[in-house]
């Protein structure tokens, strides 16, 4: 009657009991010294040998020109480490619809290059459209000031060169053909005279050559620098300029100057962007959820644990053992994924583990129905194989609600929040390893424990 | 064996009343929205000195800043909420605490959403709840080669995200609980815990129809019966976990902690008496219909 899955075939072909025991062992051993902290001081005394602390060995290999380089920590999310998610929408109603998608990606591009030359480690840029909107979320890992971040990414910074036309009552504003486009470089210098911080700005061989004609037609007259359509300041050409090298000499600060530099070397945006969601989280408030998650994940761990023997004795016992495992798999495979850990990422672990002794109270269950009618050994082996049929029918239901929240490959028309998303692969991890635990794991142990009673 | 589904009535009326209530609270006080659907903005700060939510308001409005709410959420920590501020404003709002506390103000969360992105969650989430709906129906109704199964599975889901709707509204109106993007991952959450249980007691009713076939209602009180202590368990290691998250986790997911834990309670209760019954029932009518 029992319909043996590819599963049960695949566990069949393994060799004995005794054999998969000793394997699980190894590998809870292993995940156990990946999830294990950085180090762990112990003051053990042993005979002459005193141990004073444990190390986490993390891999750094050198094998010829290779080099594996890997360490052990878990990756924390913004909302636990501390950073910041910022959202903007791109503005593309002037654009046609078939220039709106390279519009966008070339304002990702930009972004990016600015995010990286701010020098955030590990910053996230996306895009994400829907409903006609479009807009790049960038995340920002461990940054403190965001006012600064804000203003860097989200400023369009498009830099033009025009004359100024004495013409009374106001000047009249000619622009010239030379613009930010035609800069090679630009870097943070300080003014000769004053002392105040400017920007130098080295054009490319034509736009130094358009700089040229443009100081020799106005000597004696103001050229003014204009970044977005405010003028910065407006020097008085003095020379024909032949070297492509000019200055801006606004009223800046150091940091405002470094920006600047920074947005002109990536380039202007495309369009004009405007910041709709913002979320910053404190490096103090993240450590303090990180204290009381790993106190409230003790607390029920233990609760489960004890009522786990408390209703089924010494099988308890061995589901207890397995949910040990369970927690250490998990754990390292977060690392080695590695897992973006966020809050919700959190409660859906904690989530998982309740989850994870449910196949073993479906077999313990049936184990004692089958346990009336038939003697211990075979009894355990049916009720693995009966309970299996509705272990694997719903944890399948659970996977595709995980896989609707994960949204992997990024449908517009779903949720891509990195928090939803965060709680989805934790869960979907949760109950893959569950399966692994409760099924594999319990029944070999149980397996050898009855066949040491024989 | 016991005779679960005499008492059919029983536990519609259980549930009837729960909703009740929940739709009740639905229609006289609305949901609370929190900033993901309404837009606005979360400033949270570690002040100097402990000090009245009037006073720091006082403050702050003196600053033309509308506030909607202070609230203290530990020692020496206060949440401002407010419409959506620009940089600037928030940086007067800053000093204005600062200047009442007298001390320096670390600012521990800000949180600023557009109005964009509100209905934009509102739709997402639509479309997750009916993909993740269809998805289950079919393949509880593929697994079980039958759409009754299915169906009614769907009803049991959809009675477990009533029950959670409407008692978040309530929560909202005693103890101001928001909607927010995680109250509506749990939301979604729960439709597979609430099926992952059907599933089960299902499985016992296929196996039985296979071995001893005879009247859905035997087979279904069988089912119930061999399940119920297995289905009791398993919710109450998953409580176990929540409940800790709950009262010992961080505050920023102690509401969605709290939206699982009613959808694990409700989804294991309405497995075996809302799911079950519903096949039941409509087997019996499908019979009298054939006989006609």
């Amino acid at each position: 009657m029992i319909k043996r899955s590819w599963f049960h075939s695949l566990m069949l072909r393994m060799s004995s009991p005794a054999k998969k025991v000793i394997f699980i062992f190894l590998l809870t051993l292993a995940a156990a010294i990946i999830s294990m902290p950085k180090q762990i001081p112990l003051n053990l005394q042993l005979g002459k040998y005193k141990i004073e602390k444990l190390v986490r060995p993390d891999i750094n290999l050198q094998i010829g020109k290779l080099t594996i380089k890997r360490n052990f920590d878990l990756k924390l999310g913004l909302d636990l480490a501390g950073g910041s998610h910022l959202v903007f929408e791109t503005d593309t109603s002037k654009l046609p619809a078939d220039k709106k998608k390279d519009a966008l990606n070339s304002v990702r591009n930009v972004i990016e290059k600015r995010v990286n030359l701010f020098g955030v480690s590990e910053p996230i840029v996306q895009t994400s459209s829907f409903g006609g909107k479009d807009r790049i979320i960038v995340e920002l890992p461990g940054i403190k000031d965001t006012k600064s971040a804000t203003d860097l990414i989200g400023r369009v910074a498009e830099l033009n060169f025009a004359e100024l036309k004495e013409a009374l009552p106001s000047a009249i504003v000619v622009p010239t053909d030379l613009s930010g486009a035609d800069l090679q470089t630009a870097r943070v210098s300080f003014d000769n005279k004053t002392g105040k911080p400017s920007v130098s700005l080295q054009f490319t061989k034509e736009g130094g050559d358009k700089f040229a004609k443009i100081t020799e037609k106005n000597i004696g007259q103001p050229l003014a620098i204009i970044l977005d359509g405010q003028p910065v300041s407006a020097p008085i050409v003095q020379e024909k300029i032949t070297g492509g090298q000019a200055q801006i000499t606004g009223n800046f600060t150091v940091e405002e100057a470094q920006n600047l530099v920074i947005q002109l070397n990536a380039g202007a945006l495309p369009v004009p962007v405007k910041l709709v969601e913002e979320r910053t989280v404190g490096a103090t408030l993240g450590g303090e959820s990180i204290a009381r998650s790993i106190i409230a994940g003790a607390v029920g761990l233990i609760m489960v644990l004890s009522f786990m023997v408390l209703a089924y004795g010494k099988l308890g016992l061995i589901a207890d053992l397995g949910l040990i495992i369970f927690s250490l798999l998990t754990l390292a495979l977060y690392i080695i994924i590695p897992v973006t850990l966020t809050l919700p990422g959190i409660a859906g672990f904690f989530l998982t583990v309740g989850m994870a002794v449910d196949s073993n109270i479906l077999i313990f269950e049936r184990f004692k129905e089958e346990r009336r009618r038939r003697p211990i050994p075979d009894a355990l082996e049916v009720s693995f194989g009966r309970a299996w049929d509705s272990i694997r029918d719903a944890n399948i239901a659970t996977i595709i609600t995980g896989l609707i929240l994960w949204n992997p490959l990024d449908f517009s028309f779903l949720n891509s929040s990195g928090p939803v998303r965060g709680f989805a692969i934790t869960l979907i991890l949760g109950i893959l390893i569950s399966l692994f635990t409760g099924v594999v794991v319990s029944r070999n142990l149980l397996r050898l424990l009855v066949k040491e009673k024989k | 064996m016991i005779n679960w589904m005499k008492y059919r009535l029983v536990y519609f009326a259980l549930s009837a009343i729960v909703i009740g209530v929940g739709v009740f609270s639905l229609f006289k006080w609305g949901l609370v929205l929190g900033v993901d659907f309404t837009g606005g903005t979360l400033l949270e700060y570690h002040v100097a000195k402990n000090i009245s939510a009037e006073e720091l308001s006082k403050a702050v409005i003196k600053e033309g800043i509308t506030v909607t709410s202070i609230q203290k959420t530990a020692d020496l920590v206060y949440l401002f909420r407010t419409p959506a501020i620009d940089v600037t404003q928030k940086d007067s709002l800053k000093k204005a605490v600062e200047k009442v506390t007298g001390g320096t103000a670390i600012e521990l969360r800000f949180e600023n959403v557009g109005p964009s992105i509100g209905p934009e969650l509102v739709k997402k989430t639509i479309f997750a709840l009916l993909i993740a709906a269809a998805a289950i129906l079919l393949w509880v109704a593929y697994q079980f080669k039958s759409f009754k199964f299915g169906v009614s599975a769907v009803l049991a889901m959809f009675h477990d995200s009533l029950v959670l709707l409407g008692l978040f509204s309530l929560f909202g109106h005693l103890w101001g609980a928001e909607i927010d993007f995680l109250f509506v991952t749990a939301m979604l959450t729960i439709l597979s815990f609430s099926v992952h249980d059907t599933i089960v007691v299902y499985d016992r009713i296929r196996e039985s129809h296979h071995k001893i076939g005879g009247e859905v209602k035997d087979l279904a009180n069988k089912a119930v019966t061999e399940t119920m202590v297995r289905s009791f368990n398993n919710s109450m290691t998953i409580v176990f976990m929540l409940l800790a998250l709950v009262l010992l986790g961080g505050t920023t997911t102690k509401w969605f902690a709290v939206a699982l834990l009613v959808g694990t309670i409700s989804g294991t209760y309405s497995s075996p008496f809302v799911a079950v019954p519903i096949l039941v029932i409509w087997d019996e009518i499908e019979k009298k219909l054939k006989r006609r």
